[in-house]
Order: structure tokens, then C-alpha cells, then sequence
């Protein structure tokens, strides 16, 4: 078997030999001048679209650009949480059909992801909260997509160690979809590159996107740092800089960039086998397959770059974990982290064409867009290809903010800072 | 980040509440067009300098405008949208 592949046997042969038979999994190909398409942007989004370029329409002669090292965005980030719970006609086919992509993902691209689908708790805390999530599980049965309504006692079976009797916020029961759970997230970035690399696609590091050139209202080319690459095609790709790029082709978009931190506890022995997020705040916590607990809350609150957030966000995310769990009073944080996201004005996200012929969006992914990873790839793919928008992303449109056609899930308005 | 109020002095920034960008312009027209599409849900969005609006709701209460850099967080101006001698400011 090639050096690229991993079976038991080359990892046990490599561990004898010193681990020096091992193959890059992907080339570090030399920009060419020109390619079909280029995508911009290597996160999971752009990895995954050139993949499916490849796969499913044929088009090898195609580049992914990405200004730093592939996973260094956030798909290298995120706490890899995956699910299709959500409310909105138009936003339920989309997550679902990624659900079911990241279920067949590691037999289509021959990497082990560890996909685990542990569940997901939506934690509901008083009578009106309880109907809220009947209703979105109503909403999600109607899609063909499972959902549970667990009460108290459904939760205390899978989660004893939860404050039940907290006296603001006592559990009543939660919303379980027993199909979602977690993903390894760099593991996507690394399999989808060396699964498109396979196919032929140059994954092109280092590189990053300067400018858009534009023509008589045709994109036909990108400047980068390595010199003018042309492509009658081009798919933004960029999450939390994704003004910034649009910009370079004068488009003003709906989105804010914020910062968001996650953090890891050190190890312990399996204490939570599922997903659980708290109903009255924003937070959520899983296990990884290392022991540590996973967490994260809500943006700081205001347009960063930084990819690093401040300690009021820290204290409060500390604040909801023993709100929710007491027992992780005496426990240490091991480490935290931050990446830009772009948060859409109504909290869904954007594929779709721009008013630049050839020029495609895909952006507005919010706190959420790494469950959306393989769906995203699979309809900017045939966005790209076909120049027409995917049946399920038929909603993702850039001019619902101008038609009113909006997918606020959260009900709350063009204020990001509540999504 | 710590933000220094005229009024209050540096304070933590969880004191505040963020308005956004401060330079948009309410329209004058009534009717839903390009200029409330711009007001409503447009942004520059720039990575460098912002001017933003931050509201201290645990401290004067007054709306301050910040000038910060949204790269590192640093900020290099702050001053109050209204003059500290106007009647918003007596009844706070
Ligand atoms: C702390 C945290 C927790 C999260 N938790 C979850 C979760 O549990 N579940 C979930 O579904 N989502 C989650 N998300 C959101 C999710 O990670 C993102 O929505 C998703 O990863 C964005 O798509 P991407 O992978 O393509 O982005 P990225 O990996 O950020 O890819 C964009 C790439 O574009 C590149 N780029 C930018 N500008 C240029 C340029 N000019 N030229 C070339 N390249 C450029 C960047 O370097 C970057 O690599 C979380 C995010 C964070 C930060
Ligand atoms: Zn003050």
C-alpha cells in the first residue's frame, strides 16, 4: 500500500522503521498561470468544494488558494460538533443532506474522520422553551430527520452529573437528535485535501488572494501573492475574511466578522458520551476521544480579526459550565483558542452568485458552518459548475436581504450579536 | 480589552454594550430601497481601524465612540456621542 494510506499494518511497520516511509498526503504543486476554476480559501468549505468539483462534475484542472496552511482557519478550530436540528424549510435539506454526507465520508474518501454520532441535547429549562423545541422537533420530523423530546428523567438516564434542580434554570428535559455528534476537524481538512489532490486538484499553500480582476463584469483571474492566476471561475471560499476579499471585487456584503474562543479542560475518565448544550445561555459541551472536555459559548460581542478573544467571554463560558454541571468546579482549562467568524446579518449563510459573472460566494457561516462542511462543498460544487444554485442551498441566496426572502432562525433581527 | 471611558476611566469591556459601526446614517425616506438595504444589513467590515459605537450601561450610561483596531484589539480614541453638559446626560 502506498506511503499516503494508513492501514494497521504501515502503522506498525512505520513504528518499527522510524516512521521515515511516510508520504506527503498531498503535492505542493507551483501555481500554474491559469486553471478552469480556482476556489480561495483552504478551510473545509474550499476542500470540500474542490473535492466535489473533481468527483462529481468532472473538473480536475482546478486550484484551491489558501493564504496560510490548510486547516489553520477554522476548520482547524471549531469544537466539531455536527447536526441537522434546525427549524426553517430552507435551512433543514441543507443540514440534513451534510448529515448524511458526513455519514458516508470516511468510506468516499478513504480517511478515518471519526465520525461519532453521539447525539445532540438541546436542554429546555422552563414550559415555554419545552414548545419551542417540540416545535422545531416537529419542524424536523416533518424532513424525514430524527428527533427525540427526552424529559427530565430521558436526561437524567444519559446525563446524572446535570444541576437538575438549579434554582434559575431547572433541566425539564431536552431535544435529542441521535444522529448528530462530533467529527475530528482537521481530520476533514486533511482527508478532503488528499482526496482532491488524488483527483488532480492543486492545493496550492502559501498563496494568499490579493486582488479580483474583472473584466466587463466577468471575473477572469485572481492576483496573489505568487503572481496572476486566471480562471474564468472563481468561488470565495474565505469564512471570517470574507468581506475583505469580497471587497477586493468592490461587493459590500451582510456580514460582520466577531471572534469566537473554545476551550479544552484537561483530561478525565468518559464522564459525558453525548453532546449536551445549556437552554438558558449559549453553551455546549462534549468529551473528546482524549478525555478532554470540549466546550464553547457565545462571540465576544464585537468585529475582531484578532483570532483572539478577551477574558469577560472566558469567565462567563466558566460561569455556564458550572450553571450546568457543579462537578467541573475543581477542573483546569487546558487551553483556549479563537477564530473570526462571519456572521450573516440573519444567521444563515450565502452560496451563491455574486453580481460578477464567474464570481460565486460562499460565505455567512456564523458559529456554525463546520456541520455544513461537506453540504457546502457538495452545492458550491454545482454552483461552480452548473451556474446554477443546488436545489437545498436554493435558499442561501445573496439578495434576501434586499427581498425580504430572510432565514432567521433565531427570530432575532439584523443584530449578530444574537444569533 | 479595556476600554477608557472619559466619564469613567479604563474599564473592562463587559461594562459596555456594543452598537456596531458608528458612522452608518439612519435614512430619510420611508420607503424600503437601496438606502435602508445599505442602513439595515450592509457592513465595511473593515480588519484595521473601526468606529464603533459602545453603550456603558455599568458605569455613566452614555453612548461612547471608539476608535479600535479590529487586528489587535488596540484602541486609540474614545469620546462621548453627546457633550457631558446635555440633558441625556444630567438625567443619567
Ligand atoms: C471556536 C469555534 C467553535 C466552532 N464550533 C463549531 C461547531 O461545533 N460546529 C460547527 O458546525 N461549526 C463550528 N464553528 C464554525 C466553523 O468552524 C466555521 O463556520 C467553518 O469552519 C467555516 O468554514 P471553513 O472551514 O471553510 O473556514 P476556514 O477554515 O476559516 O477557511 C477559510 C480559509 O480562507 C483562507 N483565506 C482567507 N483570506 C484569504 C485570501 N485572501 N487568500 C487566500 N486564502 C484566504 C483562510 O486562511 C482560511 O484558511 C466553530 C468556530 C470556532 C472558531
Ligand atoms: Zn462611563
Amino acid at each position: 500500500m502506498s506511503g499516503d494510506c494508513f492501514s494497521i499494518f504501515t502503522l506498525l511497520r512505520q513504528a518499527w522503521t522510524g516512521q521515515g516511509g511516510l508520504k506527503p498526503m498531498w503535492r505542493e504543486p507551483e501555481p500554474k498561470s491559469a486553471y478552469d476554476a480556482v476556489i480561495v480559501g483552504g478551510g473545509g468549505h474550499g476542500l470540500a468544494t474542490a473535492y466535489y468539483l473533481a468527483k462529481e462534475h468532472g473538473m480536475s484542472n482546478i486550484a484551491v488558494l489558501e493564504k496560510g496552511w490548510i486547516g489553520s482557519g477554522n476548520v482547524g478550530r471549531n469544537t466539531t460538533i455536527v447536526r441537522s436540528n434546525y427549524l426553517l424549510p430552507g435551512n433543514i435539506p441543507f443540514y440534513e443532506h451534510s448529515l448524511k454526507l458526513w455519514e458516508g465520508l470516511e468510506q468516499e474518501i478513504n480517511y478515518n474522520a471519526m465520525v461519532s454520532q453521539r447525539g445532540v441535547i438541546n436542554l429546555f429549562h422552563s414550559d415555554a422553551q419545552r414548545d419551542d423545541h417540540v416545535r422545531r422537533g416537529n419542524a424536523m420530523r416533518l424532513h424525514g430527520v430524527d428527533a427525540v423530546l427526552l424529559d427530565r428523567e430521558g436526561v437524567r438516564q444519559r446525563a446524572p452529573f446535570l444541576d437538575f434542580d438549579h434554582a434559575r434554570f431547572p433541566i425539564h428535559g431536552g431535544l435529542l437528535q441521535p444522529r448528530g455528534g462530533t467529527v475530528r476537524h482537521d481530520a476533514v481538512a486533511w482527508g478532503y485535501a488528499r482526496a482532491a489532490d488524488r483527483r488532480g486538484v492543486d492545493i496550492v499553500q502559501n498563496c494568499a488572494v490579493t486582488g479580483i480582476r474583472v473584466e466587463a463584469g466577468r471575473v477572469i483571474g485572481v492576483e496573489t501573492s505568487r503572481g496572476l492566476i486566471r480562471a474564468p471561475r472563481v468561488g470565495l471560499a474565505c469564512a471570517g475574511n470574507s468581506s475583505r476579499v469580497a471587497a477586493m471585487a468592490g461587493l459590500r456584503l451582510p456580514i460582520e466578522s466577531h471572534v469566537l474562543t473554545a476551550f479544552v479542560s484537561e483530561a478525565l475518565k468518559p464522564l459525558i458520551n453525548t453532546v449536551i448544550t445549556f437552554g438558558a445561555g449559549h453553551f455546549y459541551i462534549s468529551q473528546s476521544d482524549k478525555g478532554g472536555l470540549v466546550f464553547g459559548a457565545s462571540i465576544d460581542g464585537y468585529n475582531s480579526y484578532a483570532q483572539r478573544g478577551n477574558l469577560p467571554t472566558i469567565e462567563d463560558s466558566c460561569e455556564e459550565a458550572m450553571a450546568l454541571i457543579p462537578a467541573l468546579g475543581r477542573l483546569r482549562l487546558l487551553r483556549h483558542w479563537s477564530g473570526i467568524m462571519d456572521m450573516s446579518m440573519d444567521g444563515s449563510p450565502i452560496i451563491d452568485r455574486t453580481p460578477i459573472a464567474g464570481l460565486y460566494l460562499n460565505a455567512g457561516w456564523c458559529i456554525g458552518g463546520f456541520k455544513a462542511t461537506p453540504a457546502s462543498g457538495w452545492c458550491f460544487a454545482h454552483l461552480i459548475a452548473r451556474d446554477t444554485p443546488h436545489p437545498v442551498a436554493a435558499a442561501y441566496r445573496l439578495d434576501r436581504f434586499a427581498t425580504g426572502h430572510l432565514l432567521d432562525e433565531a427570530g432575532t433581527g439584523a443584530d449578530v450579536t444574537m444569533h | 480589552m479595556r476600554i477608557p471611558c472619559p466619564h469613567c476611566g479604563d474599564r473592562s469591556h463587559d461594562e459596555f454594550s456594543y452598537g456596531g459601526a458608528a458612522d452608518r446614517r439612519r435614512p430619510t425616506t420611508a420607503d424600503f430601497g437601496p438606502e435602508w438595504l445599505d442602513y439595515v444589513y450592509l457592513r465595511d467590515n473593515p480588519a484595521g481601524l473601526h468606529r464603533e459605537l459602545w453603550y456603558h450601561g455599568s458605569g455613566c450610561r452614555c453612548w461612547l465612540i471608539v476608535e479600535r483596531n479590529t487586528l489587535s484589539h488596540a484602541i486609540t480614541a474614545v469620546h462621548a456621542v453627546l457633550p457631558a453638559s446635555s440633558p441625556a446626560m444630567e438625567d443619567a
